[in-house]
């Protein structure tokens, strides 16, 4: 427990609290969870004028303390002191949109009551002005009871101001207690706020006129799906694209990296383990950071434009089609980047069925650790070359592999929503908030916190996977000169022996056996596990770069239906402990992830099995 | 006029005449009321989505802009105001 007091920032959703967190708190923030849900937990350090510090945390947005999702319990949880690993807040700053007050202020009347001393941040008024609309804060603070201080986050003007109110009510003993109000009705407390929001209004135009005319386009029935599909077209492509300069130039440094740890060391077990083992395994991961970060970049653009609910909008009446409904678009399309945040991002689906088929159809979009695995088989296997007139056929094959993983997931969606999540059906309720432009420093933080997470599980799950799997690939030794395969002798192998008759009929090798083992931990490992295991085995041969050799390995020893089969796998495969552990989280138990693994694996196994004898058949 | 506001043409200002309740699940309710969604409150049809049909409308209320699934724009009926005429108190 720290000493410092703690303000809760709390309002609407799209009131624009986390720029105001963001604005107040700088890079001063920690993420973590609340005990129990995966509700994220946002919290920084905010320095008063008077040298007090306080601890400010960024309550997820909600219209009610009558929660109708997981993250909007928190929020009432902690406001009322009754959330596990939250103290209870000293003072409440709430937000309010200035140019949609009479809806916003309903909420705030009701934190208003609970008596905690509280100052409004009367938000956004820039755009209130540019709507058209004059309001009176000073008149406001009389009608409400508590300070009002107009704000705008994004331009950080009133931050002063708001900072100076809240070291004059803290600490909280220098403020007498409001007596706690009982308020009335649902009905009674919309009238009253409607009743102050209109004497706070000076002077009114309607308009909405940019948010409309953008609307116009993007939320037409043809036009706006078009806009869609192309948006979606270019950010993958920019994954790509946008990331080759940075790839190459990590691939650059961990080359130069692995010639000056060769150079330096005598040759030996330390040798072999951090080249073979740490250089090789987690370096194959890390090249992959560009492409997520340029993905995030994509997500976070268009959450923070007010795009990503036009989207979901709009797939509304498909994703109706699968028995899922719009909300779920925005956790599955991140889920491309990884399905951990996505499945985070499903709290925001009230439906509780909705919610678990979206979390166990999650794995099946294509994440970013997959890209790895792709890469190097298609690589290794798919002739650089043109078909119909142009389309790269490695290109086509990957997108091919996108495509499966969607049709995959919606034939799961709907095989689920028949039986085992049945029932339910939420429908679709959302606010479309009004588009502005997001501040370059908010994408950037989100980018950053995005990019440490990324590396501290390189640094940690990947890291350790792989140095378990490089002990167990390279020992017991096998006898000098008995021609015994070193990885068949290790223990790896033995273990790989075991499941290599299940695996068998679907194509799959002694190698691929063992590469599959660590790569329950995540995805990419199988890539560093090949990568290790035929480096261990062909050791002492000639001293090739591991990233051409292996495609050159790969396609000497794999036959192409072995190929195809390794790919289809991976569409399919649970290989992710940590979706596993966020499942577990998410669904509160053991239940819903066991399940998870089982079908996805049941998939998997067909799957391969199908493209396996299909492409024999085909005499590939 | 009375009709249902998944049936009211785009852009012609209307208040809300009755809601049918009924017709949703006591949270839909809840959220729909926090919107701001009651009768006499005054309500323009926006847009209409997805080229699949069976999509989410997009509705003005007071400043904000909802969607929501037709089924739920159908339990809501709404009465036109006449051009020009002003959009009536809530």
């Amino acid at each position: 427990m720290s000493a410092q007091p703690l303000v809760a920032l709390v309002g609407n959703p799209n009131a624009g609290k986390s720029a105001l967190f963001n604005a107040l708190t700088g890079a001063r923030q920690k993420l973590g969870n609340y005990p129990g849900v995966t509700v994220e937990r946002k919290v920084g350090r905010l320095a008063l004028d008077d040298g007090a510090i306080v601890d400010l945390v960024d309550l997820p947005g909600t219209y009610s303390l009558d929660p109708t999702s997981p993250d909007e319990e928190v929020t009432r949880n902690v406001i009322l002191g009754k959330q596990a690993g939250e103290r209870m807040p000293d003072a409440l700053v709430i937000v309010v949109d200035a140019a949609n007050l009479d809806n916003h202020l309903r909420f705030a009347l009701e934190l208003v009551a609970l008596g905690l001393p509280t100052v409004v941040a009367l938000n956004m008024v820039d755009l209130a002005t540019r709507d058209g609309l004059e309001l009176d804060a000073a008149r406001l603070a009389d009608d409400l009871g508590v300070p009002v201080i107009p704000t705008v986050a994004v331009r950080k003007r009133g931050l002063d101001h708001l900072r100076v109110e809240l070291s004059q009510m803290l600490p909280v003993a220098a403020v007498p207690l409001r007596a706690r109000k009982t308020i009335g009705s649902f009905a009674e407390i919309q009238k009253e706020a409607q009743r102050i929001a209109r004497r706070a209004i000076v002077s009114e135009t309607p308009s909405r006129r940019l948010t409309g005319a953008i609307d116009k386009v993007a939320l037409h029935p043809v036009a706006g799906m078009a806009l869609l599909l192309a948006l979606l077209f270019i950010m993958f492509q920019a994954v790509f694209t946008w990331s080759e300069v940075p790839v190459a130039m990590i691939e650059g440094a961990l080359a130069a990296i692995e010639e000056a740890v060769s150079g330096a060391l005598p040759d030996g077990v330390v040798k072999d383990f951090l080249v073979q083992g740490v250089i090789a395994g987690v370096g194959s991961v890390i090249v992959f950071l560009p492409q997520i970060l340029i993905l995030f970049f994509f997500i976070l653009m268009l959450e923070g434009t007010g795009y990503m609910v036009r989207a979901a909008f709009l797939m509304d009446g498909v994703m109706t089609r699968v028995g899922l409904s719009g909300r779920a678009f925005i956790p599955l399309l991140s889920s491309f980047a990884c399905a951990v945040p996505g499945i985070m991002a499903t709290r925001t689906i009230s439906d509780p069925k909705d919610r678990l088929t979206t979390i166990l159809i999650a794995p099946l979009m294509t994440c970013s650790a997959r890209l790895p695995v792709y890469a190097l088989i298609i690589a290794a296997f798919i002739p650089a070359r043109q078909v119909w007139g142009g389309i790269g056929l490695q290109g086509l094959v990957m997108f091919i592999l996108y495509v499966a993983g969607i049709v995959g997931a919606f034939v799961a969606a709907l095989a689920l929503r028949m039986t085992v999540t049945k029932g339910g059906g939420g429908g679709f309720l959302m606010e479309l908030p009004k588009y502005q432009m997001p501040l370059l420093r908010d994408i950037a933080l989100g980018l950053w916190q995005r990019a440490v997470i990324f590396l501290k599980r390189a640094g940690t799950i990947i890291f350790v996977t792989t140095v378990v799997l490089w002990v167990l690939l390279s020992y017991p030794k096998a006898p000098e000169g008995s021609g015994i395969s070193p990885i068949k002798y290790s223990a790896a192998g033995r273990i790989a022996a075991v499941i290599e008759p299940v695996l068998e009929p679907i194509g799959f090798n002694d190698e691929i056996a063992v590469a599959l083992i660590p790569a329950i931990a995540a995805r990419e490992v199988a890539v560093a596990a090949l990568a290790t295991a035929y480096s261990i085995e062909d050791a002492g041969g000639d001293e090739v770069k591991t990233e051409r050799s292996l495609t050159q390995r790969l396609s000497g020893r794999w036959s192409l239906p072995t190929a195809l089969s390794f790919l289809a796998w991976f569409v399919f495969a649970p290989q992710c402990i940590s979706t596993i552990a966020v499942t577990r989280r998410e669904t509160n138990g053991w239940k819903w992830p066991t399940f998870m693994v089982v079908y996805l694996l049941g998939m998997a196994y067909i799957a391969s099995g199908v493209v396996f004898w299909t492409a024999t058949a085909l005499g590939l | 006029m009375s009709l249902r506001l998944d049936e009211l043409p785009q852009g012609r200002p209307a208040y809300i005449d009755r809601i049918d309740w009924t017709l949703m699940s006591p949270s839909e309710g809840q959220r729909l009321r926090e919107y701001g969604i009651c009768e006499g409150a005054s309500i323009e049809l926006m847009h209409r989505g997805g080229i699949f049909g069976g999509g989410a409308v997009a509705c003005r209320i007071g400043r904000m802009t909802i969607g929501m699934r037709a089924k739920h724009a159908a339990a809501i009926e709404v009465a036109t105001t006449a051009a020009g005429e002003g959009i009536l108190p809530s």
